[in-house]
């Protein structure tokens, strides 16, 4: 049985200048470089399918299987998009990443680049993160002057060039299609699949596309070996993941450990919900993910788990609102997000979006029948498989998992004419004022 | 604000990031943010200049510039301030804090604020989505630097002393530079700033802190089957 936390990328986050490059050698950082360079990419491609590794960006796409859809006689080049655009609500783990550990996502795409042979590999950071721009074009600009990136690394014959590529502020770029858009300088609307990244990505050519912490995983597994990683997490759902706790918790924050720990356990360390307080929904893997609430406490949080109570593991993004929070205006706020990211490529999402954000919006004022309830599920299955990629879908999640768990609230708004919450009382410094 | 006339050097730069790319139209969000850094805002001049390099017509690049919300038609203050207003940050005071600075400042979402007299610089005031630091709710950016933990008081006191051109450091960053020097970062040309701040906030460290008070780490690469899965995988060598 592994620790109940286990911190790999967290680990160096308490280091000194954690983003330098010597910090990151002293602690063996660039070692696995030279372990992948003497096993073949293939290899490479074996170790990681044989990890278990599943993607970290949400969906759980077995990682090393990805790789292995790259055409290799395809004569057109490859190449490695690291997703960084990090913008699921909810989600927070990446940044931190970033900003304290860059070098071990930027030998994460080393190896990983040279698995799938790929000789050019871009890291697409959301613009709105400034300082975690600096931290990876620094990482970046280190390891091209200690010989890890340009030409003949370490002696192998490889090359590899890297772009750290800034976007510019739109949630939808972080669909895998959307951001490639967006990288070949073009309004950020999802492509029609097939053709499939792998195949036809990156100006047509085989592309492969994986989030920051599924990349930054790579290097451990290569370097300890595919048991090792497997050895954490459970059957179907190995390694470690960053948790992200965060909403009225006591000590929120991110917690490294393997899949498969629960709420309980986390909440356990994390001191629980706030003094006073008990929880009552929370997401397990951002907005995106069906709202799950305290009967859902001891839930494994793996993918397999988090699926068998109808959401999804998704970033690992945990929520958490207490019981002075309105589920209605939660899910509104939610909703008008969506609405606004809409790319409007397709109608179920960009009318559906809209239309949510209308009914949403009367009943949190109290207008409306409890027909609406049934009109908002209507309009959630017009949208969710309809639209052209899971933007749309993830927009119903919140809507009609409040429902399922919280018709009575909704019902509340009615009889009450309006919201019967106080927002003073769910904010981080309330019951402070009394005592000031 | 004026906006300088894109010089030389400018038109150079723009090239530069163009040519980072294989396929040079890929540089158009960079380069973006180049134009924006020189002239405060998504000029007229500066899409002519994107079309002319990319060898696209301007109406494309307009239509890249109004899809992306960091481009700005308008021009923002000295120091854009972005309140969190998604769910969580709004439950947990995002909202309070976005009303109490348009009140304070006396205007709306995405406008900028009267320079009164003795304010040596100007803010601007926008609620933004979340921004992945939702462990630091509710979360106020500055020119998209960190200022977590904020609340209604603490984000007024921000915007006074950037107005009044004292100092100010993101909670953890660096100190804070102009909204037109972080978009240059943004571009791809880097200021120096990197090693300001920590490696991580307190959030970040959470669950760290408690491995190591408990001895937790990841298991001992020694004491897992590490060998044999090298081998495997040099068994299917070929
Ligand atoms: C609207 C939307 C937003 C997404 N945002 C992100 C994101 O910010 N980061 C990310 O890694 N994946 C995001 N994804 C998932 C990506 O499309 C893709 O599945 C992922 O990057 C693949 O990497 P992985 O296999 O390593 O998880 C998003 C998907 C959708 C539909
Ligand atoms: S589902 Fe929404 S975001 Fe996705 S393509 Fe359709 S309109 Fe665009
Ligand atoms: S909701 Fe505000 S940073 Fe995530």
């Amino acid at each position: 049985m592994a620790d109940t936390l286990t911190p790999v990328l967290t680990d160096t986050w308490d280091a000194e200048q954690g983003w330098k490059l010597a910090t990151y050698a002293a602690r063996g950082g660039y070692a696995a470089l030279d372990t992948a360079f003497a096993m073949s990419p293939d290899d490479v491609i074996t170790a990681v399918k044989d990890s278990g590794l599943r993607g970290r960006g949400g969906a759980g796409f077995p990682t090393g299987m990805k790789w292995s859809f790259i055409p290799q006689d395809n004569p057109k080049p490859k190449y490695l998009v690291v997703n960084a655009d990090e913008s699921e609500p909810g989600t927070c783990k990446d940044i931190p990443l970033m900003m304290g550990n860059p070098h071990v996502l930027v030998e994460g795409v080393i190896i990983s680049s040279y698995a799938i042979r790929a000789n050019k590999a871009f890291i697409y950071i959301r613009g709105e993160v400034v300082q975690v721009i600096r931290r990876v074009q620094a990482a970046v600009a280190e390891a091209y002057a200690a010989g890890h990136l340009g030409k003949d690394i370490h002696g192998s014959g490889y090359d590899l060039d890297v772009v750290v590529h800034a976007g510019a502020g739109a949630y939808i770029c972080g669909e895998e299609t959307a951001l490639l858009e967006g990288l070949e300088g073009r309004r950020g609307q999802p492509r029609l699949r097939p053709p499939f990244p792998a195949v036809a990505g990156l100006y047509a050519s085989p592309t492969v596309i994986n989030n920051v912490e599924s990349i930054a995983s790579v290097p451990a597994i290569v370097q300890n070996g595919a048991a090792w990683f497997a050895s954490m997490g459970t059957e179907k759902s190995k390694g470690h993941g960053i948790f992200s706790l965060s909403g009225h918790v006591q000590k929120p924050g991110q917690y490294e450990a393997p899949l498969g720990i629960t709420l309980r356990e986390l909440l356990d360390l994390a001191g629980g919900i706030r003094e006073g307080h008990q929880l009552k929904f929370w997401t397990p893997g951002g907005s995106s993910t069906p709202l799950l609430t305290a009967e859902h406490l001891d839930v494994p949080l793996d993918f397999e788990g988090v699926g068998g109570v109808g959401s999804m593991l998704g970033t690992r993004a945990l929520q958490l609102f207490d019981e002075t929070v309105c589920v209605v205006r939660a899910v509104l706020r939610w909703t008008e997000f969506y609405k606004h990211e809409s790319c409007g490529k397709c109608t179920p999402c960009r009318e559906g979006t809209w239309w949510l954000v209308q009914a949403l919006t009367r009943l949190e004022n109290g207008e409306g029948t409890e027909a609406d309830l049934d009109q908002l599920l209507d309009q959630c299955d017009n949208i969710l498989g309809r639209s052209f990629c899971a933007l749309g879908d993830g927009a119903t999640s919140p809507v009609s998992s409040s429902i399922q768990h919280f018709r009575d609230e909704y019902l509340a708004h009615l009889e009450h004419g309006g919201c019967p919450f106080d927002p003073a009382k769910s904010t981080a410094w309330a019951g402070q004022e009394v005592t000031a | 604000m004026s906006a300088a006339p894109l010089d030389d050097k400018t038109l150079g730069e723009l090239r530069e990031i163009a040519a980072r790319y294989p396929e040079a139209r890929s540089g158009l969000l960079p380069m973006l943010h180049l134009v924006q850094s020189v002239q405060g805002r998504i000029t007229p001049e500066g899409v002519e200049a994107c079309a002319a390099i990319l060898d696209i017509s301007p109406a494309e690049v307009n239509g890249v510039a109004t899809f992306y919300t960091m481009y700005k038609k308008h021009g923002v203050g000295d120091y854009h301030v972005g309140v969190c207003t998604n769910t969580l940050c709004a439950v947990m005071g995002g909202d309070e804090i976005f009303s109490r600075l348009k009140q304070h400042l006396d205007i709306g979402n995405d406008e900028v604020a009267a320079q009164r007299q003795g304010d040596s610089r100007t803010v601007s005031l926008e609620h933004i989505e979340c921004n992945a630091a939702c462990d630091y709710a509710p979360v106020v950016m500055v020119n998209w630097e960190f200022m977590d933990n904020q609340t209604p008081e603490s984000a007024v006191q921000v915007v006074e002393a950037l107005r009044a051109g004292h100092d100010v450091s993101s909670t953890r960053g660096p100190k804070l530079c102009t909204w037109r020097e972080a978009e240059r970062v943004l571009a791809g040309f880097p200021d120096g700033r990197v090693d300001e701040g920590p490696t991580a906030g307190e959030a970040s460290l959470a669950g760290l802190r408690i491995a190591r008070e408990r001895g937790w780490t990841a298991p001992d690469p020694a004491a897992t089957p590490a060998v044999e899965a090298a081998q495997k995988a040099e068994g299917t060598d070929g």
